[in-house]
């Protein structure tokens, strides 16, 4: 049985996700950097005692699960979201679903999903895919990273379902409760609120290691990161943060420009001049952190290593640092209607 | 970042996939490029496999010098720690860890193995042979 469902794909799988299932349900005016933009998918946050892969944990983007969630509730959209013990009754929830026609999000651990590259395979648990169908007892996913659709077996997917780990998915599935389309209004009133979140994460977020301040927290530690690690690790760990920032899933870099591809979006809709302005903010804070991994890279592949290097990347931190504090100032003085 | 700035260097995922990238056109609208892969990332995840080879053989030579029981070199191999591989197994952690001493491994039954041989995807033969399967 095969619902009809559109597979569409997308930078970051939980946009995707998300993206897919409220035009399936109707939101026609749904696209990636409004999801992004709206669920207030952007963030920043370095996680000193936290280690995934023998490295430290830095994210660009908000709690897996949030950009889902707060994106429906900004559209008056009511969202199930499940988690299980029984292995059998996920599968069950999941079948009853297709069979009313609902295509479903589940979170699902990486590692064993077997149209992955090798390469790619990680124990990480937060990656978003859509079961929309099942045929010769295979199931149909659209996996927003990929380009076209696959096939899981039972077993497949009920492994990946139950990935066990840091954020174990326990069968977590999801999905829009309502079928219906939103006004424009609401998009606006959603585009505000998402705004809003945004700045309060970036600039008032309390702590030093989240936001605007975590920036410039991580810049200061990489500056001591080889007198403390060593030019081994800590080029390990220079490594780490270029794929935290670029790799499928994370994508640091890219969500700066997904941001500033949402408040381009955003201008039709609210009718603020001022975004298109700020829009370019990100986009240059994009660039500087792409341009930052490749100075990152210059060190990991031993090409540079002095401390002066490792002062460098810290500066490009900071001043990824003030260009993204003066974009997220401009947005937070921004005067709604 | 501009459209035609993308980068398209072959990733192992671009012989999959490409992926999609939000970049700007002439006028500075943003629109979205298919990318093959960008080489600071590839390079970024070779770094990542070197690491994880590096200490997959460092566990190797420990087994072949019998400090440690097979699994630790599977553990290595399968990017896991005691924590993840009992999770997995469903053994406690403590269990993994006494597992992980070769003669304490070399009594384990016949359906204790099984649990690790699934796991790792491989045989049980495989397991005492320190055979990884890489697919």
């Amino acid at each position: 049985m095969t619902l009809d469902f559109n597979h569409i794909q997308a930078a970051h799988c939980e946009n995707g996700v998300t993206t897919s299932l409220l035009k399936h349900n109707g939101v026609k005016q749904i696209t990636e950097p409004l999801a992004f933009g709206i669920g207030a998918g952007i963030f920043f946050t370095y996680i000193p005692f936290l280690k995934i892969n023998n490295g430290p944990v830095i994210a660009f983007r908000t709690l897996p699960g949030l950009i889902f969630n707060r994106t429906c509730k900004a559209l008056d959209i009511s969202v199930v979201r499940k988690k299980f013990f029984s292995r059998e009754a996920a599968e069950k929830y999941l079948n009853d679903e297709l069979a009313k026609g609902n295509p479903v999000g589940c979170q699902v651990g990486v590692y064993y999903l077997p149209y992955f590259p090798k390469e790619y395979r990680f124990h990480f648990n937060a990656h978003n895919i859509i079961v929309f169908g099942n045929e010769d007892g295979n199931y149909l996913v659209s996996d927003p990273v990929m380009e076209g659709t696959n096939t899981l077996s039972a077993y497949e997917l009920e492994r990946v379902r139950f990935a066990k780990g840091a954020l174990a998915p326990r069968g977590q599935l999801y999905y829009p409760k309502e079928n219906r389309p939103v006004t424009d209004e609401q998009i606006k009133r959603g585009i505000i609120s998402g705004i809003k979140k945004g700045v309060q994460n970036m600039l008032q977020i309390p702590g030093p290691i989240a936001g605007i301040s975590g920036i410039k927290f991580t810049a200061n530690r990489i500056k001591k990161w080889r007198d403390k690690l060593g030019p081994k690790d800590a080029g390990l760990y220079l490594a780490q943060l270029v794929r935290m920032q670029e790799e499928i899933g994370t994508g640091g870099g890219g969500f700066r420009y997904i941001y500033g591809a949402f408040l381009q979006e955003a201008h039709p809709y609210t009718k603020q001049d001022g975004l298109l302005n700020i829009a370019q903010d990100f986009t240059a804070a994009g660039d500087l952190w792409r341009e930052a991994a490749v100075h990152a890279a210059g060190i990991y592949k031993g090409r540079l290593g002095s401390q002066q290097d490792y002062n460098t990347m810290g500066d490009y931190l900071l001043e990824v640092a003030e260009v993204e504090k003066k974009a997220f100032t401009a947005l937070k003085n921004i005067k709604w209607q | 970042m501009k459209k035609e700035q993308v980068p398209q260097d072959m990733s192992a995922l671009g012989k999959i996939t490409k992926e999609v990238c939000y970049a700007t056109d002439e006028n500075g609208n943003y629109t979205t490029q298919l990318s093959d892969g960008w080489d600071v990332k590839i390079t970024a995840l070779d770094k990542a496999w070197e690491e994880i080879e590096d200490r997959a053989e460092a566990a190797r030579q420990k087994v072949l010098n019998g400090e440690a029981s097979p699994l630790l070199y599977f553990m290595e191999k399968g990017l896991m720690d005691i924590k993840l591989l009992a999770g997995y197994t469903g053994f406690w952690q403590w269990q993994v860890k006494r597992h992980l001493k070769p003669d304490v491994f070399k009594a384990l039954s016949e359906k204790k193995l099984q649990k690790y041989a699934e796991v790792f995807n491989v045989t049980i033969a495989d397991l005492h042979n320190l055979k990884f399967n890489d697919a």
